[in-house]
């Protein structure tokens, strides 16, 4: 729990992403939505979870239940042990997206958002609220109140 | 929802709810214009406040009551109905509060007319109807009704009565030091004034001069009180959002955390000055995190406040006469814990009023006071706290329960008849168990005490009943005092660690290759033996899909916690157990709430995040998986049990080698661990200072190796009035075995091997070791003996073990091995206070022996007691019919003492 990064809000007419790489590609999240950024230590594995759920850990007297968003998005698990976590609100609940690295803040206008390509894959495209076109590659817009209740959701049924 | 009015709602529901309470206790007593006052002034504050904020509907009903209670104030009899017209009103007023409170601040559409008809009715008519002559009452209806008040405006009566009233008496000085103030304040303050001093005014101008002083002085006092305690609560209490109080509390546990790794740093640096600064800002934590727990605690009567009228409304309804006491409402307790009790204790409140207690008739025929009493209590004792529901009802009816139990399968007839009456009362826990003959609205449908004891189970509590036919029925409910913070054992199960709350667990025992304990296996479930109770086995392990099922299966060794939960025994078996630590409970995360095994989670003081195992969930899947196999099981022990006669309690130990050793049980006085670090030598020899005594101490095998620290059982023996500790390595267990010594041993303290519990065991003299406790003192006679006793055994297990058994309850003790040797001793003129001796022995039978020791001259009155290995009826007759004055167990201490003891004082009185 050393490097955090509290991300402050600037004010500004377009939305404001914070970018992360998950398997290569790369994603925004709201930066509304998103607390801190932290390196998830010590999480505490929960017998019989959802398997979304990573675990869970204490970030400074709270417990943080840790999504890990591979799983989510049905990629492979990371090999390497280089992960960061997203500290995000759902429901107020304190949860941590494992995603594989961090990037910066990007300010894109909502104008140049377009909607996702109809062949995307289902599960994505329940996550994934629109595509932005950053330097020569594509940003996924992180739904992250879908990806939390696509847990939950998982659990009703 | 705008700050303001969440405000209201906040402080006009408490209001209701005191005004609820204190409407109750006025229809008992309508001359207290204490109460009357309060009820007024809490009704005008709410309609003032109403006014304030814009809500008419509520101001307008607010503003009814107001008025029928004014003219109570002004002398108006209060009955039955006017009082639950006002509580109707409440009723609505709380209503209205609700959907205000829904909608966010919109008052609901909808008309009070109906009520507040009804209102103006009671405070016309009954304004009419008393007789007294009222000089005010004629001109000061028209103006209250005329127009609702405005905010801060002060009914004009009111006003020109303590304006009157102040030219009489010249000590009401308060009303213009309270106008004085800001306006907010005048609203409140002047009618709690002016009311206090009004209360006299209409009865002065008729009845003149005498009648003055006495109605003045209570109408002062209350006045007295309820401004000393208005300004108390508005001093010293502030409003605190609860969630700013949760952050609070997290952010101590936090810093309880950061203070325990200072902590751990600083003990592996040598820098004093950082050290003391250290030790300070850890009492100020400590201090801080108790203060922050404090926030938490409410008082008990929070959960109280609606009972009173419960308990009025019921009374109606029932037509019986019911008085509730309540003591200590003022003992506090967590929050939430306050939250989960209100509906248990309210749903036992209606039981008792319903149930418990009987109708005037009823109540009069049994020789009580027609009024029936429920008395509420509440105390702390030892980290739990303890609410008493007491009525003096009927009583629970024990034959009744008894049919019931037996109608619903709850127990068998033979079980019943072995039950005492309490027993049988706790059956009324079980569901479906309702005695009420008839279904009441209130109760007796057979949902409730069930209910009741598995809510209170849940915050880990417990509930219980005790109850005299005729006289009453107490209710006991034992809760914890908070559920934030509980000790908890933590276990590790597949290399993660798991807390257990503390609560749950009853014991731990070790299994591992070898041991006394190991687990079983019927059919597929696994089983442990423990004391002849079978008790079925889960792995945490495995219910948690850590540990697949053949590795369960090749388990050899490890803990298992034996749980209790609700009337459910079982074990869980983990792989090791730390220790035992206060946990701060914090709620789960809802993605792991559907798991069921886990009742929230807790940062340990290392900093890592570990789940609390849920008792209730474990025993769930506990009862699923050994159920069935436990019915064979339990029919096979009975079965085994049922062989053994003349059973022997025998206390199984381990020290020095690993065979098991054993003494009889009943020669132990106690069991006992004592601090290693605790013992002192004198002249070489180890000793313990030990309930004001020093006691020495002596190693149950020379091999034996001391442990170094931590703590050691040892056995107490109490010989004579000597107290000495016998030290064991570790006590393994106790069986229940007829004690055959099979091999006589020739070692010094060894009586020889029994086989106990299946497997070889040595029998420990506990005479030797005393002997080498106490040298030759043992021996010497005391002073102050109870008696001599002649103890004639052929058996020297028997010899040995009685001696030090009848020394140390203050007899001297004689022992020959057979009958010649004693009646040689008898007649060479020995004097001994009673023969003891054994009728099973080999030589003269138990007949010849009593009539040989009674035809010796001066002997005639000898008394005389048989002893036997097993103290069955037909023995004890046998005994009788040769002469001797009793028959008792060789083993069985408490036995044996009474008797000789009544042996005594009947020889005494034959003398």
């Amino acid at each position: 729990m050393s490097d955090i990064i509290e991300v402050g809000n600037v004010p500004s007419t377009k939305n404001q992403y914070v970018t992360v790489r998950i398997a290569g590609q790369l994603f925004g999240l709201p930066i509304d939505a998103v607390h801190e950024v932290f390196v998830p230590e010590h999480v505490t594995r929960v017998p019989l979870a959802p398997k979304e759920v990573q675990g869970v850990l204490n970030l400074r007297g709270r417990i943080v239940t840790t999504i890990d968003l591979r799983q989510l998005l049905g990629l492979p698990p990371q090999d390497s042990d280089r992960k960061m976590a997203v500290g995000i609100e759902y429901k107020s609940e304190s949860f941590g997206l494992i995603i594989d690295e961090v990037g910066e803040v990007l300010s894109l206008d909502e104008a140049t958002r377009e909607p996702c390509p109809p062949n995307l894959d289902p599960r994505w495209a329940e996550l994934v609220e629109g595509v932005h076109r950053v330097s020569g590659e594509l940003l996924l817009v992180l739904d992250v109140q879908a990806s939390l209740a696509g847990v939950t959701a998982a659990l009703a049924a | 929802m705008d700050e303001l009015l969440r405000e209201f709602l906040t402080e006009t529901n408490e209001s209701l709810d005191v005004a609820d309470a204190e409407l109750v206790k006025f229809e008992r007593e309508p001359n207290n214009a204490g109460i009357l006052n309060n009820i007024f002034r809490l009704v005008h504050t709410i309609k003032g406040t109403c006014g304030f904020i814009g809500l008419p509907r509520l101001a307008t009903l607010a503003h009814a009551a107001e008025t029928l209670m004014d003219k109570f104030r002004q002398g108006m009899p209060v009955t039955p109905q006017a009082v639950s017209l006002v509580l109707q009103t409440i009723d609505r007023i709380k209503e209205i509060l609700q959907k205000l409170e829904a909608s966010e601040g919109k008052e609901p559409e909808g008309s009070d007319s109906d009520l507040i008809s009804l209102l103006e009715a009671m405070a016309a008519g009954g304004g009419a109807a008393p007789a007294e002559p009222q000089v005010t009452a004629g001109t000061l209806v028209p103006q209250v009704l005329e127009r609702p008040l405005l905010p801060g405006e002060v009914p004009l009566d009111e006003l020109e009565r303590a304006f009157r009233e102040t030219e009489v008496e010249i000590e009401v000085a308060k009303p213009a030091k309270a106008k004085g103030r800001g306006k907010k304040a005048s609203v409140e303050e002047v009618p709690a004034e002016a009311k206090a001093v009004v209360e006299p005014a209409p009865s002065e101008p008729v009845k003149g001069a005498p009648a003055k002083s006495e109605p003045a002085k209570p109408a002062e006092e209350a006045a007295a009180a309820s401004s000393s305690s208005a300004n108390n609560l508005s001093n010293q209490s502030i409003r605190v959002n609860l969630g700013v109080l949760e952050h609070l509390m997290t952010m101590v546990s936090e810093l309880v955390l950061t203070r325990n790794q200072l902590m751990e740093i600083a003990r592996r640096q040598e820098d004093s000055d950082f050290k003391i600064s250290l030790q300070r800002l850890s009492t100020v934590t400590a201090e801080l995190q108790e203060g922050v727990m404090r926030t938490r605690m409410q008082p008990i009567g929070h959960a109280w406040q609606k009972l009173p009228r419960i308990v009025r409304d019921l009374a109606q309804d029932l037509g019986k006469h019911i008085e509730l006491e309540m003591i200590g409402a003022d003992t506090e307790l967590d929050r939430q814990v306050l939250d989960l009790i209100k509906d248990p204790l309210t749903h036992m409140v209606r039981n008792s009023a319903d149930h418990g207690l009987e109708g005037p008739d009823d109540r009069r025929a049994a020789g009580k006071s027609e009024k029936g009493n429920i008395r509420l209590s509440a105390f702390h004792e030892g980290g739990h706290i303890i609410i008493e529901i007491t009525d003096d009802g009927r009583g629970l009816n024990t034959d009744r329960i008894r049919e019931k139990a037996l109608e619903n399968h709850l127990a068998t007839e033979a079980e019943l008849a072995k039950m005492t009456d309490a027993q049988i009362h706790r059956f009324v826990f079980h569901a479906g168990f309702s005695t009420a003959e008839k279904v009441t609205n209130v109760s007796g449908r057979g949902v409730g005490m069930d209910v009741v004891r598995s809510n209170i189970e849940l915050i880990g509590g417990n509930v219980d009943v005790r109850s005299q036919q005729g006289k009453g029925s107490t209710f006991v409910i034992k809760i914890p005092l908070t559920l934030a913070i509980v000790p908890a054992l933590i276990v590790e199960v597949a290399q993660e660690r798991f807390a257990i709350p503390q609560l749950a667990v009853v014991e731990l025992v070790r299994i591992q290759p070898g041991s006394e304990h190991k687990v079983e296996r019927i059919k597929d479930a696994p089983v442990l033996r423990l004391r002849d109770k079978l008790l079925p086995i889960v792995h945490l392990g495995h219910l948690l899909g850590r540990v697949s099922e053949a590795e369960e299966k090749e388990l050899q060794s490890g803990f298992i916690a034996v749980m209790q939960v609700g009337n459910q025994t079982f074990g869980v078996i983990v792989d090791r157990v730390f220790h035992t630590e206060e946990i701060v409970v914090k709620p789960m995360s809802s993605m792991l709430r559907h798991i069921g095994m886990f009742s929230g989670s807790t940062i340990l003081g290392d900093g890592t995040v570990i789940m609390i195992i849920d008792p209730n969930g474990v025993a769930q899947n506990a009862a699923t998986t050994v159920d069935a196999a436990l019915s064979e099981a339990a029919a096979e022990i009975a079965g085994q049990l049922d062989g053994i006669d003349a059973a022997v309690s025998m206390l199984l130990f381990r020290a020095g080698s690993a065979e098991p050793k054993a003494v009889p049980l009943s020669l132990v006085t106690r069991l006992e661990e004592f601090e290693v670090d605790k013992v002192e030598y004198s002249n070489g020899r180890p000793i313990l200072h030990y309930r004001g005594a020093l006691i020495p101490l002596v190693y149950a095998d020379q091999m034996m190796e001391p442990k170094r620290e931590g703590t050691q059982p040892m056995l107490v023996f109490s010989d004579n009035g000597h107290t000495m500790g016998l030290v064991v390595g570790e006590i393994v267990d106790i069986v229940e075995e007829r004690l055959e010594i099979e091999l006589p041993s020739d070692m010094p303290g060894m009586l020889g091997s029994a086989v106990l519990g299946g497997k070889a065991t040595e029998v420990l003299d506990v005479a030797y070791f005393l002997a080498q406790a106490f040298g030759d003192r043992i021996t010497e006679p005391e002073g102050n003996s109870a008696g001599r006793v002649l103890f004639v055994d052929a058996n020297p297990f028997y010899r040995n073990m009685v001696q030090p058994m009848l020394r140390g309850a203050g007899y001297q003790v004689v022992a020959c091995e057979s009958s010649e040797d004693a009646l040689e001793m008898l007649a060479g003129g020995e004097r001994f206070d009673i023969v003891m001796a054994d009728v099973d022995q080999p030589g003269p039978d138990g007949r010849t022996f009593a009539e040989a020791v009674r035809a010796i001259p001066g002997l005639e009155h000898m008394a005389l007691m048989a002893v036997s290995g097993s103290a069955t009826p037909s023995a004890h007759e046998r005994s009788r019919m040769s002469g001797f004055d009793g028959c008792v167990g060789k083993l069985d201490r408490a036995g044996l003492i009474a008797a000789l003891r009544s042996v005594e004082t009947h020889y005494g009185e034959a003398a």
